[in-house]
């Protein structure tokens, strides 16, 4: 795993030398509209988010459990295009020194040109991209222009995911490797269950520096439960249903209690 | 993996290659010397896995335990044992004298899947996939629907098999469709209506592998088309080649040459790929793909994937896709619900962008009105999906009859339409269309709102 100039390393490496995990929060970009993405982005930054992860909506998210679809399909409804990511991702990084990376499902960056997207991405001040339906299998072009572009390439792995395959997929990353908590798709869960520790376990011992867990998790106590084995804790569903239901008052409030729990020596 | 993702050509319409592409193709030119049984995962550019990483151990393990399958005598025995004695195989080969008159004179033979078991092609394909379940030690199968054709063919497949069976399908068309979700159930399969999304079949597709990724250690999803992640494209298409084999050998048979030309329609294209394997590497015999053309390519309301989309990757496979400037996945448009899906196989792109398959859009209007002329001139009551095939061929045999050498007669030229599916199903769109019923109907009130019962 390279580590050359990554912002996203850098957040996390930051939290480590704090003595915790680094906290991750993930929106959809342009739910319910551009600039309330970027005032919760802002906000999570300002209450204990190392590392903001920018959702772009999209058709066919098969990753995502009902209540991210609905906050993206109301986000296209609504008339997000993708270009329109690099704009909030410029916004939210010329407000906080928090990095931002992009999550986004592969064809919206193939149908720009992913040498286009990478440049845009960028000169926006974007980090890099994680990928949740790109294996580094299929990412020979992406490999090549997150390179050129100084980007960050998070893939995920996954409790399926075997021994040869974890290697690849480390030695494939930079910033970090999205260990993927359990079987299924996004949605917050009230346990993570056991296979994500062994995720973790795995991908360290297949040479990752930083791993960090996702798919789940929506509590400060389901926080502090994997603070102590992963490098960093994703969370998603949670912030998302809070947006839709508090708006960013609630984002910032749920970040707050978060970040209570990721403290790797909790006293 | 070594493969280049060069794109392509990206706007032209396939069905306007120009013969060099195709000549270049038919002298070997720079390409294998066979077509048939492609292994994947690409086809060309396209194809690959283009999948969360979560399922690519279940994709790594169906890959094995197909690749073991076909290479065990007491599997392709036992494929060939319920194709003959449960599916109904070989199927017909009917030649359609009424029905050539109205393609330029040539001669017309049907490919009689309709005569299946369950009514269509599909059967081939679950039949298989179950088997594949079992020998993974699945004991639960999912399955996506647009029409409902391919749930009823898995559901059936599972009845047989001892599999448990959920079926995946549009809210919208689980309404439209009432009889063949209680089709579904009699053959003990659970329905579940999707409501993400446009709630139409790529959405049942999304719900599928949603529900795979979930709960992949029991369950094998039995996609229903030749697309998706490798190696589904090669796999459906494995278990159809037995249509264009049979046709093959039919086909010398009943005129003692190969046909001139083999029309097929295209949704995701497995009815398509099974006849067209058969003749992939005859290169006097002419492949032809009809897509939904809708009100009209030009209305934008069609699902012709080929002829205007441009490639992207859907549910696993790089391919053609119906897609806006942004890349995101646009809404088809097809009288026929199973043509009605905004990508295509992988393997179809391949071929048309090297020219061995020709590839052009069929109308509504067009479709059934071959579709009536079937049934009245052959006493066969066609799919609507099918009919696009027919009418395509109709194009065809006029351009054959239209381009003869000297001394030649339009009765030489033969044409193979694969009949892909039986019409039963599409009686009510038919009879609304056609504007047989009374306006007080219990099916006229249901053909008004969509699709076929």
């Amino acid at each position: 795993m390279k580590t050359l100039s990554s912002k996203a390393a850098a957040a996390v490496e930051k939290a480590r030398a704090e003595g915790r995990a680094a906290l991750i929060g993930y929106l959809p970009a342009g739910f319910p509209d551009v600039p309330t993405t970027i005032e919760a982005a802002l906000a999570m930054a300002a209450n204990g988010v190392d590392l903001i992860e920018i959702g772009i909506p999209y058709s066919d998210p098969v990753m995502d459990g009902r209540v991210i679809q609905d906050a993206t399909v109301q986000a296209l409804a609504a008339g997000f295009t993708v270009p329109q990511i690099f704009d909030v991702v410029r916004d939210i990084t010329s407000a906080t020194d928090v990095p931002v990376l992009v999550m986004t499902y592969w064809n919206p960056v193939m149908r720009m040109g992913v040498r286009e997207f990478a440049a845009r991405l960028a000169e926006a001040g974007g980090a890099g991209l994680i990928t949740p339906d790109l294996i580094p299998d299929e990412a020979a072009e992406w490999m090549a222009a997150s390179d050129e572009f100084g980007l960050d390439r998070v893939y995920l792995v996954a409790p399926s995911t075997s021994p040869a395959r974890m290697r690849s997929t480390v030695e494939a990353s930079r910033g970090f490797v999205y260990g993927v908590s359990v079987m299924g798709i996004t949605g917050a869960r009230t346990s993570v269950g056991a296979a994500a520790r062994a995720v973790v376990d795995d991908a360290h011992a297949a040479g990752a520096e930083r791993v960090c867990v996702g798919l789940g998790v929506s509590s400060a106590a389901q926080v502090a439960e994997i603070a102590r084995y992963a490098d960093g804790v994703i969370v998603g569903t949670a912030l998302v249903a809070a947006l839709r239901d508090g708006g960013v008052p609630a984002v910032a409030a749920l970040c707050k209690d978060l970040s209570t729990g990721t403290g790797k020596n909790p006293s | 993996m070594t493969h280049q993702h060069t794109g392509g050509r990206a706007s032209e319409p396939a069905a306007q290659i120009d013969g060099d592409a195709a000549a270049a193709f038919l002298s070997h030119e720079g390409r294998p010397e066979s077509l048939r049984h492609a292994p994947g995962p690409y086809f060309g550019d396209y194809g690959g896995r283009w999948m969360p990483e979560s399922l690519i151990a279940a994709l790594d393990e169906l890959q094995e335990t197909f690749e073991a399958a076909k290479a065990d005598p007491g599997f392709t025995a036992q494929v060939a044992e319920l194709n003959a004695t449960y599916a109904g195989r070989p199927s017909l080969l009917t030649e359609a004298k009424s029905f050539a008159a109205h393609a330029g004179g040539v001669r017309v033979f049907l490919k009689r899947e309709d005569l299946n078991h369950t009514g269509s092609h599909k059967i081939n394909n679950v039949l298989g996939q179950a088997l594949l379940a079992k020998r993974m030690g699945k004991t639960r199968v999912i399955a996506e629907t647009g029409a409902g054709q391919h749930g009823v063919a898995s559901a059936t497949a599972a009845a047989l098999l001892g599999l448990e069976c959920v079926v995946y399908m549009g809210a919208e068309d689980t309404r439209r469709q009432a009889l063949n979700v209680a089709r579904m159930q009699l053959l003990g399969a659970e329905v579940i209506p999707v409501t993400n999304g446009s709630q139409t079949l790529k959405d049942a597709i999304n719900d599928a592998l949603r529900d795979w990724v979930a709960n992949v250690d029991t369950t094998h999803y039995l996609l229903g088309t030749a697309a998706g992640a490798h190696p589904f494209p090669a796999m459906v298409r494995y278990f159809h080649e037995v249509i264009g084999e049979e046709a093959r050998t039919q086909i010398l048979e009943q005129t003692g040459k190969l046909p001139d030309a083999v029309c097929a329609c295209v949704g995701g294209g497995s009815n398509a790929i099974g006849i067209f394997h058969g003749f992939l590497d005859d290169p006097s015999v002419r492949l032809y793909g009809f897509e939904a053309g809708g009100d009209g390519v030009e209305t934008g309301r069609h699902a012709a994937t080929i002829t205007l989309g441009r490639p992207g990757v859907l549910h696993g496979a790089r391919s053609y896709l119906m897609q806006d400037e942004y890349g995101q996945t646009m809404e088809s448009h097809s009288i026929s619900a199973g043509l009605d899906y905004p990508g295509v196989g992988p393997e179809h792109a391949y071929l048309a962008d090297i020219g061995r398959a020709s590839y052009e859009p069929v109308t509504d209007r067009e479709a059934m009105d071959a579709f009536k002329l079937l049934c009245r001139t052959e006493g066969i009551i066609p799919a609507i999906e099918t009919a696009h095939a027919l009418a395509g061929a109709l194009k065809v045999g006029q351009r054959l009859a239209a381009d003869l050498a000297p001394g030649e007669q339009a009765s030489d030229k033969v044409i193979i339409v694969n009949l892909s599916g039986r019409g039963d199903k599409d009686v009510a769109t038919a009879a609304e269309y056609f504007d047989l019923l009374p306006d007080d109907s219990a099916e006229q009130e249901i053909a008004q709102e969509g699709e076929q019962l």
